[in-house]
Order: C-alpha cells, then sequence, then structure tokens
C-alpha cells in the first residue's frame, strides 16, 4: 500500500531536448509558450497557475518499495499476493496539480517479484473536483482496474502454460543428456552431476510455476456489483481454455482471441538455458501484452468514460450528476420525450465499441447547426480511439515495449503530451543492473546531459513537497480521509505562496517526486527516450502521431468550450457526451427546433397540427415532393410522444399504400402524392381510415383534423413568438411538454380517482378521471393529450421499455374539419 | 367528404351510395375507442369460436386454427392440422374425470374432421355439439353421429347432392337438418350405448334454398331462405308459427322496377335470436323481428353497403368491411307516409301491397314499428367482415377476408384496468 504522498504525475519531456534547452535564463513571465510541440510537451506549462488547462488521465508503470510483494530478491519461492488496488488523492499546490491515484499490480512472470506496479492517476487543476467526485473517480478507475486485472490474469496463466511447456520440454532434454553423461563419463563426473543440478533446478522451477499457475488459477471470484464483471468472472479460474472461451463469448474483439489461441495450441515448447536469463535481457511486455488485447481495449474505453464523464468544470459534473440521479427516477416518463439514454455512466462497454465501431457518419450528417460543433468532436472523439489502436495492433513484434506503451498512451485521448516513461522503473531498481543498460548509459549520458542537469536542479524543488506538506497547504489524502470531509480542501491556495512557486521553479518542467530526484530513475527516464529517437523507425511514427495529436486537442478545445457553451444555455444533457445515439438524436431535435419555429410561422393551423400529434392521432403528411414532406415531419417530429430510441414511430416518407397496422406503429407519416394507381390506392387507404388520421396536405396547405380550442397548445405553438432561434424553440418546447408530462404523471398516479369505490363504480371512475381533468385547468381536447400521455405512462410502466408486439391502438370518434391557410 | 383529397377527379361513387346512412365521425354512443390488430392468418378467416371467457379461436381459408387470448391479444396456440381450408368449427367442452375439457372440432375441405383427424367421407359443412347426449354430429351430404372420443356412432343414408347446411338442436333428441329448400326432422334414439339417426319428417315450405337455421328459444326455430322467406317454427310439432316473405322494393315506381326487383339481393344470409327478436341479415339490409308479437319491429333495407354477412344483438357485419352498430329508435310522429318495404304477411305472397314514394323509416300500419339508427361503425377491415364475436365488455372480435383479426376495445374501461394493473405493479413493487 502506498501511503505516502509521493507526487504522482509523471510527465516526460518532448523527445526534442532542445526546447526545453535552458528555461532557467528567463523569468517565468518572458516565457514563450512553446510552439507546435507544447501540447505534446508539457502539459503543464500552459496555464498561469496550473500549468495545464485540462484535466488527463496519466497510466505510469513505477516503482515502490512499499508496494513489493511477493518474491523478494532473497527468498526463492514465489507466492502471489492478490493486493487489493489503492486509491490516493494526491496534490502538488505549486504545480496547481491535484489527482487521484489509483494503484495497482500486473503479474508478469519476468517482473521481479512477479510484479509491476502501476498506477492510473486523473489529474485535475480542480482540487474540489477530485476531493468531491473522490467516490465517482474510485469506482470509474476500479472498473478500469479490473478490466486491466482480470487480463492479466488471464494473461499471465496463459504465459505460465508456456513456460511450463518450455520448463517440461527442457526437463525431457536434460534428462536424456543426464542419461548421455552417466553412459559416457560415469555417474559422479562432473559433467554429470552439473547436470544433475541443472535437472533438479529446472524440476523446481516446474514446481514453482505449477504452483504459481495454482495460484493464479484459482484466484477468488468475488461477487461483483458490476453485471459486466459478474460476467466476466463467471469463469472458474482453473482451466485457461475455458477462460478463453469466455473470452471469446464476451468480446467482439475474437480474432485478437483466436489468433492467441492459435498461437498458443502450436506452441512449440522451447528448451531454457542451465542459466535462466535475467528479466532484463529481455524487453518487457507492454501494457497490452500485459493484459489480453482485448482487456485492454476495453480499459482505454473506460479511461475514455471517464475523462468524458469529469471533463469541465466541477459545476457541470454536479448538475449533470443530479440530473442523470433524477432521470434515473424519472424512468416512468422520460421515454414520452427525452432521448432514451440508456449508456449511464461507465455505460456497458459493448455498446461503446459498437459506437466506435461506425461513429462519424450519422453524426455528422446532423451537424448543420452552428451548436453541433459539439457532435463534431463527439465523434472526433470517437475517431481518436482508432488510429492509436490500429497502429498499435499493426505495429510489427520487434518494437519495444515502451514505445508500444507509450503509443497506446497516446491512443487515449487525455495523456497524450504527458507520456509517462518509467515503466521499467522497477527494472531498474539498481539491483543488478545488466551490461546492456550499462552500454545504454554509457552511450547515452552525453546525449542527454542537459535533461539530467534540469532533472538534478528540479531535485530540489521536488524535495519541496513534504516540506509543503508540514506548512499545511498540501495535504496528502487517502481514500480513508478525504471521503466527505471537506474540511481537508483548502478553499484558497495561498497567493504568495503560488507566486514563490512560479517565481523559483522552472516551469517547463514536471514535478519530480523524491523518487524521481534520485539519479537513476532519471538516467532510466533519459534512457528511454533516446532509444526512442535512436530508432528512426519509431521516430516517424511518433512524430506523426504527435501532429496529429496537436490538430487534435485544438479542435478538442474548441469543442469544449462550445459544449461548456451549451451547457451552460440549456439544460438538456447534450454535454453528457458518453451518449452518442442520444447526443446525436438531441442534436438532431435541436435542429428541428428550428424547422419547428418555421413550421409555426408559416402555419396558422400549426396549433391543430400539433395538438394531433401530442394527442396521439396519427398525423400524415402528404405531399408530391418528398424534400418538402421530409421537411415537414422533420419539423413536427420533436412533438411526437413516445419516438423512440430509433425514432421508431415516425416514418418520413412512404410510398405505398398504409395499412391499419401501419397507424398503430407510425403516429407521423410522410406519404407520397401520386398520379399513378398505386397513388390512388393511397388515397383510397387515406379515404378509409380518415377518422383514424389527420392529413396535412402540403401541396395545398390544408389540414383536415379535429378541432382544438384551448391555450395550452397555443403558448407551445404561437407564431408570433418572439423565440428567434431554433434551439431556444426547442427548449421552450422542451420546458411546456415537461409540464404536461408533470401532469399526465400526476393524473396517472393519483389513485383516488381511478381505483373504483365499490364494484360495478366504473361509472363514477370515469366521470371522477374528467373532473380531475378539468381540475387542473384543461380543456376537453387537452384532457385528451393527457390522457393518452397518461396511457402511454401507464403501457410503458406495465409492460417495461420493451414495447409488446402487440399495441392496442387507441382513438377516438370526433369530427375533423378542414383547415386552410 | 374527400373530395379535396381525392382533387375531385375521382368520382365518389361508393361514398354515394350510402350517403343516407353515412354516420359521420361524431359516435358519441360508440364505445369502441381502442383497438388492436391480430395477425396470424395467411387466407381469409371465415370462423370465430369462443372457448371461453378469455378465449377465443379463429380458423379460416388457410386451414390453420389460431387460439387466442381476447385480453392482451395474444396468440395463445396455433393448430394446423388441416390442408385445405376450414368449413366448420365449433367449440366443444366435456367433462372426463373430473376435468372439464374444451375441445375444438373444426371440419376441412380436405374431408378431415379434427381435433382427431377422423376420416370424413363427405364434406362437411356443419357442426352441431348436444351437450345433453354428449355427442356431437357433423352434417354434410350425410349426417354422421359421433361421440367425445372421435368415434363414429351412427350415419344417414346418402341423401340427394343437396347436403346438410345448418343444424340445430331440438327437443326430445330431435334434430332440424336445413337441406337445401327443405328442413328434415331426424331422431335420435338411444338404445343404450347404440345411438340410431333417423330422418322424421320433411318439411318443405321453403321456395328456395335455406341459407340460415336457428334456434330461438325452446319451443322455437327458425329458418331464412335465398329469397327472402322468414319462417319460425314450433320446435315440437314442426308447424308453422309465422311466415315472413320480405321483399325489398325499388321505391321507384316506374316500370323498370320489375327488372331492378330482382337485382335486389334479399336473400337471407344470416339470422341470429336472443329469444325474443330475430335479427335477420338481408341482402344487404337489416331486418328485426319481433318474435312474440309476430311482427316486424324494424328494418332497413340498406343497413350496408354491401351484403351482411354476420349480425348478433344489433350489431351486424358486411362484405363492405365494416360492422356496424345499430340502436331501436322509437320513431316521431309519421311524417310522411311512405314505404318501400313490403311485407307479405302469413300465408300472402305478392306485391299487391306495393306503394309508390321515397323510402322511408316507417310503416304507419304497422303498429309498434321502430327504427333502426345507426349509432356507430368500426372500421378497420380492408376487405369483407366474415364474421365478430362479441365478449361482452372485453370486447368484440372481427374476421376478415384481409386476413385480419381486429378486438375492438372500449377504450375507456380499457383504461381504468389499465390504472388497476398499474397500482397493482406499484404495490408488487413495493412503491405505494
Amino acid at each position: 500500500m502506498i501511503g505516502s504522498p509521493d507526487v504522482v504525475a509523471f510527465t516526460k519531456e518532448d523527445d526534442f531536448g532542445d526546447s526545453f534547452s535552458d528555461p532557467c535564463s528567463l523569468p517565468e513571465e518572458f516565457s514563450v509558450p512553446l510552439f507546435a510541440h507544447a501540447a505534446n510537451a508539457n502539459p503543464w506549462t500552459k496555464t498561469s497557475f496550473a500549468k495545464f488547462s485540462r484535466d488527463f488521465i496519466l497510466i505510469s508503470e513505477f516503482s515502490e518499495q512499499a508496494s513489493f510483494v511477493g518474491h523478494p530478491p532473497g527468498s526463492n519461492y514465489p507466492k502471489l499476493n492478490f493486493v487489493e488496488d489503492s486509491k490516493v488523492v494526491l496534490g502538488d499546490s505549486k504545480e496547481g496539480a491535484f489527482a487521484y491515484v489509483h494503484h495497482l499490480t500486473l503479474y508478469d512472470l519476468e517482473a521481479r517479484g512477479f510484479v509491476r506496479p502501476f498506477c492510473m492517476a486523473y489529474i485535475s487543476a480542480d482540487e474540489r473536483k477530485i476531493m468531491h467526485q473522490f467516490q465517482e473517480l474510485s469506482s470509474g478507475f476500479s472498473k478500469a482496474s479490473e478490466f486491466l486485472k482480470l487480463g492479466n490474469r488471464k494473461a499471465f496463466a496463459n504465459e505460465l502454460e508456456k513456460k511450463l511447456k518450455d520448463l517440461e520440454y527442457t526437463r525431457s532434454v536434460l534428462h536424456k543428456e543426464t542419461e548421455l553423461q552417466k553412459m559416457n563419463n560415469g555417474c559422479y563426473s562432473t559433467q554429470a552431476i552439473e547436470k544433475a543440478n541443472e535437472l533438479a533446478n529446472v524440476e523446481k522451477s516446474i514446481y514453482e510455476h505449477k504452483d504459481l499457475l495454482r495460484q493464479i488459477t484459482s484466484y477468488p471470484s468475488r461477487k461483483r456489483k458490476d453485471v459486466d464483471f459478474v460476467q466476466h468472472e463467471t469463469e472458474t479460474p482453473g482451466d485457461t481454455s475455458v477462460i478463453d472461451d469466455t473470452l471469446n463469448i464476451n468480446h467482439s474483439d475474437k480474432t485478437v482471441e483466436t489468433e492467441s489461441e492459435s498461437r498458443k495450441s502450436s506452441y512449440t515448447p522451447q528448451l531454457i538455458k542451465g542459466k535462466s536469463a535475467k528479466c532484463f535481457d529481455k524487453r518487457l511486455k507492454t501494457m497490452e501484452e500485459l493484459c489480453n488485447a482485448s482487456f485492454f481495449h476495453q480499459t482505454l474505453e473506460q479511461l475514455n468514460i471517464i475523462e468524458k464523464s469529469f471533463r469541465g468544470d466541477l459545476c457541470l459534473i454536479y448538475t449533470s450528476q443530479i440530473d442523470r440521479a433524477l432521470l434515473s427516477k424519472q424512468s416512468v416518463t422520460s421515454f414520452l420525450f427525452e432521448a432514451e439514454r440508456d449508456s449511464e455512466y461507465g455505460g456497458t462497454s459493448k455498446d461503446f465499441s459498437i459506437s466506435s465501431n461506425n461513429p462519424t457518419v450519422p453524426i455528422l450528417n446532423l451537424s448543420g447547426e452552428p451548436l453541433s460543433l459539439e457532435s463534431y468532436t463527439t465523434c472526433i472523439d470517437v475517431d481518436h480511439v482508432k488510429p492509436g489502436v490500429e497502429s498499435m495492433e499493426g505495429r510489427p513484434e520487434s518494437s519495444t515495449s515502451d514505445i508500444t506503451q507509450e503509443t497506446s498512451e497516446a491512443a487515449d485521448t487525455e495523456t497524450k503530451g504527458s507520456f509517462s516513461s518509467d515503466k521499467s522503473i522497477e527494472a531498474f531498481g539498481g539491483f543488478s543492473p545488466s551490461s546492456l543498460q550499462a552500454n545504454y548509459f554509457d552511450g547515452l549520458e552525453r546525449k542527454s546531459k542537459v535533461s539530467i542537469a534540469s532533472a538534478s536542479e528540479n531535485a530540489s524543488g521536488s524535495v519541496a513537497v513534504p516540506q509543503r506538506t508540514s506548512d499545511g497547504n498540501l495535504v496528502p489524502m487517502d481514500a480513508a480521509c478525504c471521503i466527505g470531509q471537506d474540511g481537508f480542501i483548502f478553499e484558497e491556495p495561498l497567493v504568495e505562496l503560488a507566486q514563490e512557486c512560479c517565481g523559483d521553479t522552472v516551469v517547463n518542467q514536471e514535478p519530480l517526486s523524491l523518487l524521481h530526484g534520485d539519479p537513476a530513475l532519471q538516467m532510466d527516464y533519459i534512457l528511454e527516450e533516446s532509444a526512442l529517437a535512436e530508432s528512426p523507425n519509431m521516430g516517424l511514427t511518433f512524430s506523426e502521431l504527435n501532429t496529429e495529436e496537436v490538430a487534435k486537442i485544438t479542435i478538442e478545445d474548441v469543442s469544449d468550450s462550445t459544449s461548456f457553451m451549451s451547457a451552460s444555455t440549456s439544460s438538456d444533457r447534450a454535454a453528457s457526451p458518453f451518449t452518442y445515439g442520444s447526443a446525436s438524436t438531441l442534436k438532431k431535435k435541436k435542429k428541428a427546433g428550428h424547422s419547428a419555429l418555421r413550421f409555426i410561422r408559416q402555419y396558422p393551423f400549426a396549433q391543430q397540427a400539433i395538438f394531433c400529434l401530442l394527442s396521439g392521432r396519427t398525423l400524415v403528411i402528404l405531399g408530391v415532393d418528398e424534400g418538402t414532406v421530409r421537411k415537414l415531419v422533420n419539423a413536427l417530429f420533436i412533438f411526437v410522444p413516445n419516438l423512440g430510441k430509433y425514432g421508431e414511430t415516425v416514418q418520413p416518407w412512404l410510398s405505398s399504400p398504409f395499412q391499419l397496422t401501419d397507424l398503430q406503429r407510425w403516429k407521423l407519416i410522410g406519404l407520397q402524392r401520386a398520379a399513378s394507381p398505386a397513388g390512388s390506392s393511397i388515397l383510397h387507404s387515406l379515404n378509409r381510415y380518415s377518422r383514424y388520421i389527420s392529413i396535412l396536405d402540403c401541396d395545398n396547405k390544408t389540414l383536415r383534423c379535429p378541432p382544438y380550442k384551448g391555450t395550452l397548445v397555443s403558448h407551445l405553438a404561437d407564431h408570433r413568438t418572439q423565440i428567434k432561434r431554433g434551439s431556444t424553440y426547442f427548449l421552450h418546447v422542451q420546458g411546456m411538454l415537461t409540464q404536461l408530462i408533470a401532469k399526465a404523471f400526476l393524473y396517472t398516479f393519483c389513485h383516488h380517482i381511478h381505483l373504483p369505490m365499490d364494484i360495478n363504480d366504473q361509472g363514477s371512475v370515469t366521470s371522477r378521471r374528467t373532473n380531475f381533468l378539468l381540475q387542473l385547468g384543461y380543456t376537453v381536447e387537452e384532457s385528451k393529450i393527457v390522457q393518452y400521455l397518461s396511457e402511454l405512462i401507464k403501457q410503458h410502466y406495465i409492460q417495461g421499455s420493451s414495447k409488446g408486439a402487440n399495441q392496442s391502438f387507441c382513438f377516438n370518434y370526433t369530427t375533423s374539419y378542414l383547415y386552410k391557410i | 367528404m374527400l373530395r379535396w383529397i381525392l382533387g375531385g377527379r375521382d368520382a365518389q361513387g361508393t361514398v354515394e351510395k350510402s350517403a343516407a346512412l353515412f354516420i359521420g365521425e361524431e359516435q358519441p354512443k360508440n364505445c369502441f375507442t381502442e383497438m388492436q390488430v391480430l395477425k396470424g392468418h395467411f387466407d381469409i378467416v371465415r370462423f370465430l369460436v369462443q372457448i371461453d371467457d378469455l378465449r377465443f379461436a379463429s380458423a379460416g381459408d388457410d386451414g390453420l386454427v389460431l387460439i387466442w387470448n381476447v385480453e392482451t391479444g395474444d396468440c395463445l396456440l396455433e393448430l394446423r392440422c388441416h390442408t385445405q381450408q376450414i368449413t366448420a368449427m365449433t367449440s366443444y367442452s366435456f367433462i372426463r374425470g373430473r376435468n372439464a375439457h374444451a375441445a375444438l372440432i373444426t371440419a376441412s375441405s380436405d374431408r378431415t374432421l379434427s381435433v382427431s383427424f377422423t376420416q370424413a367421407s363427405a364434406e362437411v359443412c356443419c357442426l352441431l355439439v348436444l351437450v345433453r347426449l354428449d355427442v356431437w354430429l357433423s352434417g354434410g351430404n350425410e349426417l354422421c353421429v359421433w361421440n367425445r372420443d372421435f368415434e363414429l356412432q351412427c350415419k344417414t343414408v346418402h341423401h340427394s347432392d343437396a347436403g346438410i347446411s345448418a343444424m340445430v338442436e331440438l327437443p326430445k333428441n330431435f334434430i332440424a337438418a336445413a337441406m337445401d329448400k327443405e328442413i328434415v326432422i331426424f331422431k335420435l334414439s338411444l338404445s343404450g350405448s347404440d345411438i340410431v339417426v333417423m330422418a322424421m319428417r320433411h318439411l318443405a315450405d321453403h321456395q328456395d334454398t335455406i341459407h340460415s337455421l336457428i334456434s330461438i328459444n325452446d319451443g322455437l326455430f327458425a329458418s331464412g331462405s335465398h329469397i327472402g322467406e322468414l319462417i319460425i317454427w314450433d320446435s315440437v310439432d314442426w308447424t308453422i308459427q309465422a311466415y315472413e316473405h320480405i321483399l325489398w322494393e325499388e321505391p321507384a315506381g316506374d316500370s323498370q322496377s320489375e327488372v331492378k326487383l330482382k337485382q335486389i339481393e334479399r336473400s337471407i344470409q344470416h339470422m341470429s335470436s336472443d329469444g325474443e327478436y330475430i335479427v335477420a341479415a338481408v341482402g344487404s339490409g337489416l331486418y328485426v323481428f319481433n318474435v312474440l308479437m309476430k311482427s316486424v319491429v324494424a328494418y332497413r333495407k340498406m343497413a350496408h353497403d354491401s351484403n351482411v354477412l354476420h349480425t348478433m344483438r344489433l350489431m351486424s357485419c358486411s362484405e363492405d368491411g365494416s360492422v356496424r352498430l345499430w340502436e331501436l329508435q322509437d320513431l316521431p310522429l309519421p311524417a310522411e307516409p311512405a314505404s318501400s318495404g313490403f311485407f307479405g304477411m302469413f300465408g300472402t305472397f305478392g306485391r299487391s301491397g306495393k306503394q309508390t314514394g321515397p323510402p322511408a323509416k316507417k310503416m304507419p300500419e304497422i303498429p309498434g314499428l321502430r327504427s333502426l339508427e345507426l349509432i356507430g361503425d368500426l372500421i378497420g377491415h380492408s376487405g369483407a367482415v366474415q364474421m365478430f364475436l362479441s365478449f361482452k365488455e372485453k370486447g368484440l372480435v372481427t374476421c376478415s377476408t384481409d386476413h385480419l383479426l381486429i378486438i375492438w376495445k372500449d377504450g375507456e374501461l380499457q383504461s381504468q384496468l389499465r390504472s388497476l394493473a398499474v397500482f397493482q405493479k406499484l404495490e408488487e413493487n413495493q412503491k405505494l
């Protein structure tokens, strides 16, 4: 467990060391923001106090003495500890950075003690956000961590199995050799003894690995609240083939699985040399290798979700959370006029992956309105994951682990510019550096002198962290103390201190922990960087990635501000970015607000048309020109109750005669008027079902529908409205409809008006219901709206959101009139 | 009406023909404000049979029998046992052991009777269950008697080429069967476990083919023929109690009337009775007859645009695809003496009482004549409505040539029931 207040965010400067050549020479205020690589370089250099403008998530591997578990250097019996994740809040008021840090350990057969500690951190300039959202952050990161750990256990078990095969093969070879030696040289010859010892070592190793395998596969499958996880954990760890099967079922990413499957089955054991290689001889596994690829991608998706849900101001997060909480309680009515939100926070990753597979086209199509920049970014965001992922997958096997890992981080939207690069810290713990390392150090020391210098300078700054803690400005908190204790949060960081910080430290450098002050660790950091630079191939991909990144960041920044803007002007949930489907319909609806506004200005009988839709009478828009009809459908669909997730209740363009069942299905139909025989049969069907439908003839500009008298809809659709903007009008409509829904809810769930006083009391129920609606101030016609909404609520409540195949269809026998312009 | 849609070009022929009967969209007395369309058949649906309070069966030309729940509209069961169209269907409930069994008997053109696949030697046109005797009869070219285990008990000898088209049960184990122009009275004699059926008498008073044969009450049954003869018979001694010859006539008194008269359909397609009144579907008209008074109560020559196929309790359905709801209303004081109809009273034929003049709903000479007023119509089917079945407050089921069934429900009542269901669910979820 980590209890000490380490500074968490490790950032890496760009590999172009000269951009940081001598930051000390200029006072802070004169330092120019770094061009081109600024976004990618130190993320903390951007703003005045907190040196980064946006929150980001950081994944980093690090070495921490306290966290060492199992297999300490001296002991040789491997024992795995299943360590709980630890969650801490860390802060650096000097940098204005606060972080929620989630520590987890992954198993790696080649790592010392078989463990590699990682941390995932959410870093924000807003201390209150971290503190107040601790629980949410914790649950979000726990989820991500569970993905990683689950995948890791499987990968580790696979690895162990392979290793066991190797060892067994080696044993058989050694056994033969020993026999041979005995035959040739006698039992007590040196070679024979040597071989026997070697054999014994292999035997022991087999025993140990078997034990490890037993341990990892007998990982207690705990019960979790998350359904996803129950699903994932259903396998009884013990048979890895079973595990693989479940993986295949659970994940669409089958190719990866089958690949590994085939690799596994066709695995040919290799001879392990007597002196088993040290782990340092090999490259360390990337995170993707450590965890199963599909789990890794799920983790990335989860982190994306976390980033999106905690993006922006705390107030916004609060608002959206309250909004969400309230909305979840309104499931009884929210289906009526609100976009259905099935993917709540941390929604099913399956949905997510589906949406990310084909994200751009539908969303982009809808972004014609000025406000819809947001949706544009949404698709950018989704898109964003892809290139990284692809490059990861497409990367040849020979790539070094660190690069792969960094690329994988680059794939994560928010970690760009802050690549933590101390993954192999643990390996460089300083206990037994390999000769290879020494060579690297020799070769690279000169090259990276500047960085070392700056790092050592910086060491003093980082040492200051605990001092400030004693001053009381920075309080380390762990999970236990920060929950619900506002007192620990400092309302205002001290200005002088902040100034002092600015004055005495170099801005462009990342804060370093005590650990980072360790030159050896710094060395490691540089090593990686230089290794990066030395590989031309990798460098190329990386720089390409960088430029992409920059472009994306600028777009995102813009988009972020628009999302704030829209959030401040509207109460809708557009700002919650993780519901792609609903966001798009919302976009659509906002756009429709504009069309609707035009419609009510243009057509004096707009109120009657809207009344029809609200009262559940199917409105048929009849016209020759498809464009005109579709435009009208688009203007009116926001008034269709229970629109459905995909707008199932609207048929924008129909050129065949409609059936009776279609009336049941569709509440708004665009119908082609044609002079063909088909057209006349369409007219015949219109004629036949005329009592169930209202007909808006957009060629003759007439509307045939029941009369409406009342003020409700005239408020909703006043052709003299002062509202100018479509989105504003849409919100006005939403507000009015919400009032209406509230009344419908009241009407539905007031039981004294619905329950008969005694048997054979139907008549009085009817009159009570009618009177109730009159008392609410509704006219007879308006009562029909409330009644219709109420019926929908009832049906929805009884049947659940799944629409029964056999819906009944209600109507009224009322005379229709013909309205003209 | 919809001329503005049709652009004035398409003549409103069909609309105007029934203009006099067009009720409009305002139907305050029509309580059927909710419909549920049931899909499942692939061909004309001809028969509906009520099984119990909740279930009914539908059958038709696709040979399928579907069992439905009238409340939910769910299809409960699909019976595929016939290869050709179904010609008759009846429900049959019996008690075996201590359990009540509900069975359906269907007869088909493929010469089988389900549920047992009993081989029938000829086409069966009608089925009759005698609950009292625990046997059932199938009528076609011959009359067969079956027990509840679908074993043939006995059958009559082959009749003429005219088969049995309808059967009613009479007291004392007698059966009346309509065969072309005759009504044949059969007697079932039980001696031990053996059943013997024999023809007792032939009643040949109809001038044309009998289409409809119904039982009115314990003492009376009625038959209706193709040319509009309605005869009410005594169930015990098989004597004629009343005779009506319905002649729909053209109002115009010109020389063409003779020709037109023949064109007017006056066949009695269907009759239904509640014991007091007989409602007869005559051509496209409706005819209400009071059995006790032996007099006509009300009639409407053009109740539908096309032939009426089924009637029940002042409801009628027709080839025009609609179901109409009627109400008997007392006539206002006579405004104009006129009649388009003529009623040959018992024993008299001909057209001696023929009058000319505009059509009216009233016939002053007949005391107590009331008018049949349209109070609502149900429009939904796009083909002829073959039959309907009433579940009282639970709704009305109609079947049609458009392969659909529709359950029409009282919207207000359904709404109240849904409210109750909501509160029940709330209670179950402990949210109240």
